[in-house]
Parts: structure tokens; C-alpha cells; sequence
């Protein structure tokens, strides 16, 4: 089975996209420890939401909102898709992955499998 | 948190663990068997700890500890490894005090030990049951009961097989480490032939079975990319994982609504997973990278990667497919490779070519009785219009196969070909 875990970041904090040297070592060590444990598929962090939008249709009808998202008080900060057996291992990868970034919110969700 | 979320919470951080506490076990006492038992025990004292105190912060190096205590215990009671002990009990003080950069160096030994596991569990002085089962159970970390259900055996056999497989590493007296030089090659052979075995049990399994059936491809999957790993020059090892990452990619589309299989050229390419096309795209970009002639594995991932990369069925390198088959038959001479390669050769460059090779097999005597072979043939006999010998063929091909399914579809071929005018 497979697990999203997304992270969200407060980009009204100023190292929200600026970490420090050890936390993106820290990050980067357990990134390379969930490949050696064979469970990572993918990862990924996203640039702040000045660089993006939101989408939304309704009624046929498309909005573009261009980033920032000051509105919202945390934004996606980043993915990663992890294969494992378990709901309660994605949770012990992803509290492992959360507690390398610091003070974060990691959400866990599995992801839906065909057909 | 209550007792049973603490107890799920515990079996994922041994999932995490075990293989790693198992391998520094065996290292220390040169035993697998004993290793696990040790790391049993461990597991024992988090299990009655854990739900009390919380997870500790590093739950792998808590049951190290614990794990390398028990080890002390047990070889005080063997006094003629007093040297041993010294050492050991040194290793535990330094390691009491150690600073977080030392880690990352320590991963490294981790790194060797678990390798050592690996090539000690796959070890050619164990049956292939054997190897299976024990990978699974020291290297997986899966219950023997999840082994057992996954193979559709008793849990006492799987049982039996793990004690056996211990008992025979140690009369044996198969040291724990990596083989060195030639014999590396041989050995690794052995390592990839228990996880694509486990893969492909996985990829047998059918709809109604256990869910553990299924989802032993993704714990071979999981082992390989953990062995990818640990012996990243090994060419042979990526090619094996791109292998199984590509037909894992397309689980979901070659099973038809009621459970039946559907043909990799009928298809839904919209439902193959680009993600692990993609990534077993990249294990095969790897295996390429490292140079020299690609070995079995690999020319098989190159193969599904044609199919991968393309689009829609028209747009397949039958050619490239049909020159990976007579690479593959260079190296593991086998006729129902060379049947594959005549397919591959009708669709590159016509049906008379592939029934040219076709035709030369059909003296083999291994293939007598393979259904495949006379419904191959029928297929390319009817491409070329010879529609009275297509019809026998597809007839034999009914009468020779096993799969209900399929015979009801070589039967329906031969009747619209009787139907057919002259």
C-alpha cells in the first residue's frame, strides 16, 4: 500500500523556505534512509506560493488565483510517496520525516488503489 | 494512546528495525539464528516498555542496546568468549556517549552488516524454500504466519523450513559476511533468484486469494531496492529491480473486471502507473550506466521498458524487443525464449519471418505439450492467410492448455476460422 505524506509550512516564518544547514542535512539523511529501506517512490518540496495558483472550477467556470496564498495561515510545503505495510509504518516514516524538518504538521494519506 | 495502537505502532518500528538489529546481532554473534533470538528478545522488552513510556526518540538504537545486552548475557554464560565480551562491553560505553555525527559513519557498518544478513539468508547451502523463507523472516521482517499465508502453506511448515534453514547455516558453519571476488557474482545470483521468485508468487496470485499473496511483489520489490542499495555497482541488481517496477506498473490493468487477464497488447495504457514506469525506467538507466554487456535480468527490463515507453501498442520497437530476445537466448539458451523472439520478429517484420523461427521450434522436443506453441503458430498461419492448418493449431493449443479461460478462447479462434470462407 501506498502513503502521501504532504507537509505545510507557515510562509509568514522567515526560514519557511530558508531552513538552516542542518535541518536540510537532517532532511537529506532521511530522504537517502527511506531509499535504503526501499519505501521511498518520490519526493519532492515546493517553491513558496508566490510562484503558484490556485485553480477552481465551478459551474463550468474556471478562476485563476495567482499565489500568494496570504490568506491561508499554512501551505503545501512538499511530498513525499512512500510504499509500505502498514498504516502505522507510513505514520512512524512520517514522524521520523517530520521530526528531521523540525516544528511541522505532516499529513498522512493513503493512496487509493485501482481498479 | 491505548494498548493495541501501541502495539501496531510497535510492529511498524520492528518492520523499520529488525533487519538492521538482526545483521549487528549476527555480526556480534556470528550466528543468524541466535541474532534473532536476541532480537526477539528485544522486541519483547520494547513491547512491555513502549506502551508505557512512548516510542523512544530512536527506537533502532533502543533495541540495539537492549539487543547487545542480551548478547552479553548470553555469551557470559559461554565464559571462552571472555575477549568478546571486553570488547563488546566497550562498544556499548562508547556508543553511550556518542554525538549525532557519529551516526552517519555507523550507518556505513550498518550498511555491511545488513548485506551480510542478505547473502547469509540467500546462502546456496540452503534449499530455494529455505532461502525464501528465511529473507523474508530476517531480511523482510515478516511473521512467520504472514509467510505462510502468502505461500498458501501451514504456518508449522514455514516454521519448520526457518528452525531447519538456521540449524543448517550453523552446522554448516556459513560465515557472516560478504563474498568476496568471483564468488560475489554467483552468490548475488542466488539473492536476485529469491526476490524475483518471491515477486513472481506475488504476481501469480488471483482475485479471492489472501491480500498477502498480492503484496509479496512489493516486499520483493522492497528488498530489491533495498539490496539496489547496499550494492549499487551491481548492474544485475538494477535491472532486476527496473524489472519488477515496470510490471508492477501494471497491476491494475492486466486484470479485466471478473478477475480474468487481459493481454499485455489489449491493454489500458491510460491505467499503467507512469510512476513506477518511470522508475523502473531510471533502475534500467543505472544498470546501463555501469557499462559492460547487460546480463539476464536487465535485457528482461529492457524488454518491458520497450513496452513501457510505448503509447499505444503500434507504437512498440518489436524490433528492439526482438534483438533483447536474442541477446537473452545468448545467454540462457531457451526455447520458450525463442518463441517469444519469433513473435516479436512477426510483428517486427511479418508473420513468414517469425513463422520461419516458429516452425524450427516445433521440433523441440521441451516445447511438446506447451500450449503456446501451436497458438502461436496458429495466430501467424492465420496472418498468412493459411486459415485450414491456423484452425488445427489453435485446436491442439485448446487441447493442450490448462487454463479454462484460455481454452474457450483458442475454440471460439478455431470456429470463426471454419466459419470463414475459402
Amino acid at each position: 500500500m501506498r502513503f502521501l505524506m504532504v507537509h505545510r509550512v507557515d510562509e509568514s516564518q522567515p526560514d519557511a523556505y530558508d531552513p538552516r544547514p542542518e535541518t536540510v542535512a537532517a532532511v537529506g539523511r532521511m530522504i537517502g534512509e527511506m531509499t535504503k529501506a526501499g519505501v521511498l517512490l518520490a519526493a519532492e518540496g515546493v517553491l513558496p506560493s508566490s510562484t503558484g495558483a490556485r485553480v477552481r472550477s465551478s459551474g463550468g467556470r474556471r478562476t485563476v488565483t495567482d499565489g500568494p496564498f496570504t490568506e491561508a495561515k499554512e501551505v503545501i510545503g512538499g511530498f513525499a510517496m512512500v510504499q509500505v505495510r502498514s498504516k502505522e509504518e507510513a505514520i512512524e516514516w512520517a514522524s521520523r520525516f517530520a521530526e528531521a524538518i523540525g516544528d511541522v504538521e505532516v499529513e498522512v494519506r493513503q493512496v487509493a488503489e485501482g481498479p | 494512546v491505548t494498548a493495541p495502537d501501541a502495539h501496531r505502532a510497535i510492529d511498524a518500528v520492528w518492520r523499520i528495525e529488525s533487519a538492521r538489529l538482526i545483521a549487528g546481532l549476527a555480526r556480534i554473534v556470528g550466528d543468524v539464528g541466535l541474532a534473532e533470538e536476541l532480537a526477539q528478545d528485544a522486541l519483547v522488552a520494547a513491547l512491555e516498555q513502549w506502551p508505557e513510556s512512548g516510542v523512544p526518540r530512536n527506537p533502532g538504537a533502543w533495541l540495539m542496546t537492549i539487543g547487545k545486552r542480551r548478547a552479553i548475557d548470553h555469551i557470559r554464560r559461554n565464559q571462552r568468549f571472555e575477549r568478546k565480551l571486553e570488547e563488546l562491553g566497550r562498544e556499548l560505553e562508547a556508543e553511550g556517549e556518542q554525538a549525532p555525527e557519529v551516526e552517519a559513519v555507523l550507518d556505513d557498518d550498518i550498511g555491511d552488516d545488513l548485506l551480510r544478513l542478505v547473502f547469509t539468508a540467500c546462502h546456496p547451502v540452503l534449499s530455494t524454500e529455505a532461502r525464501v523463507a528465511l529473507t523474508l523472516r530476517v531480511v523482510g521482517g515478516l511473521t512467520t504466519e504472514e509467510i505462510a499465508r502468502a505461500f498458501l502453506v501451514p504456518e508449522s511448515t514455514v516454521a519448520q523450513r526457518i528452525v531447519r534453514a538456521k540449524r543448517t547455516l550453523a552446522a554448516a558453519r556459513v560465515p557472516f559476511e560478504v563474498p568476496q571476488g568471483p564468488e560475489l557474482v554467483d552468490r548475488l545470483s542466488s539473492v536476485l533468484e529469491v526476490i524475483y521468485l518471491v515477486f513472481n508468487e506475488g504476481y501469480a496470485a488471483t482475485a479471492g486469494d489472501d491480500w498477502m499473496r498480492p503484496a509479496l511483489c512489493g516486499e520483493a520489490l522492497r528488498l530489491g531496492r533495498i539490496v539496489a542499495e547496499l550494492v549499487p555497482d551491481e548492474p544485475e541488481v538494477h535491472g532486476l529491480v527496473g524489472l519488477m517496477e515496470i510490471q508492477t506498473s501494471r497491476s491494475t490493468a492486466r486484470v479485466g473486471p471478473s478477475g480474468e487477464p487481459v493481454l499485455l497488447l489489449d491493454q489500458d495504457r491510460g491505467r499503467w502507473d507512469q510512476l513506477f514506469i518511470r522508475r523502473g525506467l531510471a533502475a534500467l538507466e543505472r544498470a546501463e550506466a555501469l557499462g559492460g554487456a547487460l546480463g539476464p535480468y536487465a535485457l528482461q527490463a529492457a524488454i518491458a521498458a520497450c513496452h513501457g515507453r510505448a503509447r499505444t501498442p503500434e507504437e512498440t520497437d518489436w524490433a528492439r524487443i526482438a534483438a533483447l530476445y536474442e541477446a537473452l537466448a545468448q545467454l540462457a539458451p531457451s526455447p520458450v525464449v525463442e518463441l517469444n523472439r519469433a513473435v516479436a520478429l512477426a510483428m517486427a517484420f511479418g508473420p513468414a519471418t517469425g513463422l520461419e523461427l516458429v516452425d524450427a521450434l516445433t521440433s523441440d522436443s521441451s516445447l511438446e505439450g506447451y500450449h503456446l506453441l501451436p497458438s502461436v503458430r496458429g495466430d501467424l498461419l492465420a496472418k498468412l492467410g493459411r486459415l485450414d492448418e491456423a484452425r488445427k493449431e489453435f485446436e491442439r493449443a485448446a487441447s493442450l492448455t490448462h487454463n479454462e479461460r484460455e481454452r474457450t478462447l483458442l475454440l471460439e479462434r478455431a470456429a470463426v476460422l471454419s466459419r470463414t470462407p475459402p
